[in-house]
């Protein structure tokens, strides 16, 4: 049974308590678990690796508990955002020596399947050195992936990735979660998620704070209130046009440009072009006001 | 799944070890006993310099320090810089990885500051002396010891090389010629009886017996690395910052 589950996992150091309460299924498929920064995601994430005991609860992944279980890690790939590889070793070496590390029969060969699933091979010869942010990712999900693992967890994969990078790795894990692995990821930007497809497990303060599938999550944030700074030409005549319309509930002139607040970001932000092109008034800038990432978890966890 | 050392986690623990620029820092101290023991060998008037110099700076500054800086780094180095989170994320045993740390970290002592206490001793009285046999045999075992030792270091704490200096300063260097009793709990001793037990030199100041001397080294040797299999075994990373 590949599935990771967690009943009532807390995790607290000395009198802070990092994870509380947590109780989750994470089936086959992409499940992303997403969360402010030090929301208690990497404690989650080390917890299910093995590699953090749970203060209580029961963590199980594909029904064992993973904490003093190495042997249990030949069914899981694991892609932890600290860990650091090599630099002098070539791609290929890395992720063959990890494949024999594995007892794998072949390791070669399963090393080369590996490199070719992340797209690497043309650059598996070079030392791991001279690669990009995203080829260190990518390399390391090869290695992670090396033992056709049932399971792969990744504690931010998207981290200082550039947004084509960031593509390439969804259509990655989207791939996987096809084949019918349990794909697990962590991440503290809710907008780099937006392609993929499966559930998303919300965690704010050591809790879970919300679950569901991508779709409807990716809908709450996008129709959530929001307020944007707009500087223009002539911003007297912007806000006139702007009150107008349905996806906005107010515009204050300030000396730095328009506050606007929008009660539906996704409408706003695809109006707002128009809207000024028909008045011709030129956009000099438009900045989200409040997009810190607590405002729009503590949104989400409302309702 | 019952092997003891692994051969990749060997070879690529000498290669990563070797190639930190500390690799450099191996070779000063034995390079320096070596070029000082070749100046002796020509000015010095004293007969009794070889084992004096060689036994007392070779074995508690040389030997110790070299091992020092290679136990706490085949391991604990990749813990800090995190390296070692690719190794300790396949399903290979724990106690695996702790013998395979201290068999690379003793190899890599071993030809820095063994070698180099023989070929000191060679240049002083001859590669076939008993001195320079001697200085290689204890040279050897307080590879293993302190490798063992610190390598358990390491695991346990991320100030290992801290802790390790105080041990060997304070412990075996001051209360070691103090305290006739700590001498039964200090590497050099055993390292000394070892080398004496072949060499039959008083300068050496020997004071434990080859028995004595091996089998304390055993025990502590054992100890150490037993105690590090079990806290790798409970190896945490630090999740969130809080």
């Amino acid at each position: 049974m590949s599935s990771i589950e967690l009943r009532q996992v807390s995790r607290w150091y000395g009198n802070v308590v990092a994870v509380n309460d947590v109780t989750m299924t994470i089936g086959p498929g992409v499940t992303g678990l997403l969360g402010p920064n030090g929301a208690g995601k990497s404690t989650i994430v080390h917890m299910i690796a093995g590699m953090l005991e749970p203060s209580r609860g029961e963590l199980t992944v594909a029904g064992e508990p993973s904490w003093h279980n190495t042997p249990l890690l030949s069914k899981i790939g694991l892609v932890l955002d600290k860990d650091t590889v090599y630099t002098f070793l070539s791609g290929t070496d890395f992720v063959t020596a990890i494949a024999k590390l594995h007892k794998l029969p072949v390791p070669a060969a399963a090393a080369r399947r590996a490199i070719a699933i992340v797209e690497m091979a043309e650059f598996a010869n070079r030392r791991i050195g001279t690669y990009s942010k995203g080829m260190v990712q990518r390399i390391k999900v090869a290695a992670a992936l090396v033992h056709d693992p049932e399971i792969i967890v990744l504690d931010e994969p998207f981290n200082g990735m550039d947004p084509r990078q960031r593509l390439q790795m969804m259509e990655l894990l989207n791939r996987m979660g096809a084949e019918g692995r349990v794909i697990l990821f962590s991440s503290h930007i809710l907008e780099e998620v937006e392609r993929l497809s499966g559930t998303i497990q919300v965690i704010v303060g050591g809790r879970l704070a919300a679950s569901g599938d991508f779709r409807a999550i990716r809908r709450l944030m996008t129709s959530r209130p929001h307020v944007f700074v707009v500087r223009s030409s002539d911003d007297r005549v912007l806000a006139k046009a702007l009150i107008a319309r349905q996806a906005v509930t107010g515009v204050d002139v300030t000396p730095r440009g328009l506050q606007v607040r929008a009660a539906d970001y996704g409408t706003f932000t695809r109006e707002l072009a128009g809207v000024s092109r028909d008045e011709g008034v030129r956009l000099r800038e438009l900045l989200p006001a409040d997009e810190s990432l607590e405002s729009v978890f503590s949104y989400l966890v409302a309702p | 799944m019952s092997e003891v050392i692994n051969p990749v986690v060997l070879r690529l623990t000498i290669r990563a070890t070797m190639g930190r620029k500390r690799a450099l820092i191996f070779a000063i101290a034995p390079v320096i006993m070596i070029g000082v023991s070749a100046l002796l060998k020509l000015a010095a008037k004293s007969p009794v310099w070889p084992p004096e110099f060689l036994g007392v700076f070779g074995f508690t500054v040389v030997v110790p320090l070299t091992a020092l800086i290679i136990g706490t780094s085949v391991l604990g180095a990749e813990i800090d810089d995190s390296s070692a989170i690719s190794l300790l994320a396949t399903p290979i045993r724990r106690s695996t990885v702790v013998l395979t740390k201290f068999v690379a970290a003793t190899i890599i002592t071993v030809i820095f500051a063994a070698v180099g206490e023989f070929l000191a001793g060679a240049i002083a009285t001859g590669p076939g002396s008993k001195l320079a046999i001697g200085l290689l045999a204890g040279a050897v075992a307080a590879s293993v010891v302190y490798n063992a030792l610190f390598v358990m270091l390491s695991v346990i704490t991320s100030r290992a090389i801290a802790i390790g200096l105080l041990y060997l300063l304070v412990w075996e260097g001051l209360l070691g010629s103090l305290v006739g009793g700590v001498r039964l709990l200090s590497v050099d001793q055993y390292a000394l009886g070892i080398a004496n037990s072949v060499a039959h030199e008083s300068q050496l100041k020997a004071h434990l017996t080859l028995g004595t001397a091996i089998g304390m080294g055993v025990v502590v040797t054992c100890l150490a690395l037993v105690f590090a299999a079990v806290r790798l075994r409970s190896f945490s990373l630090k999740g969130d910052a809080v």
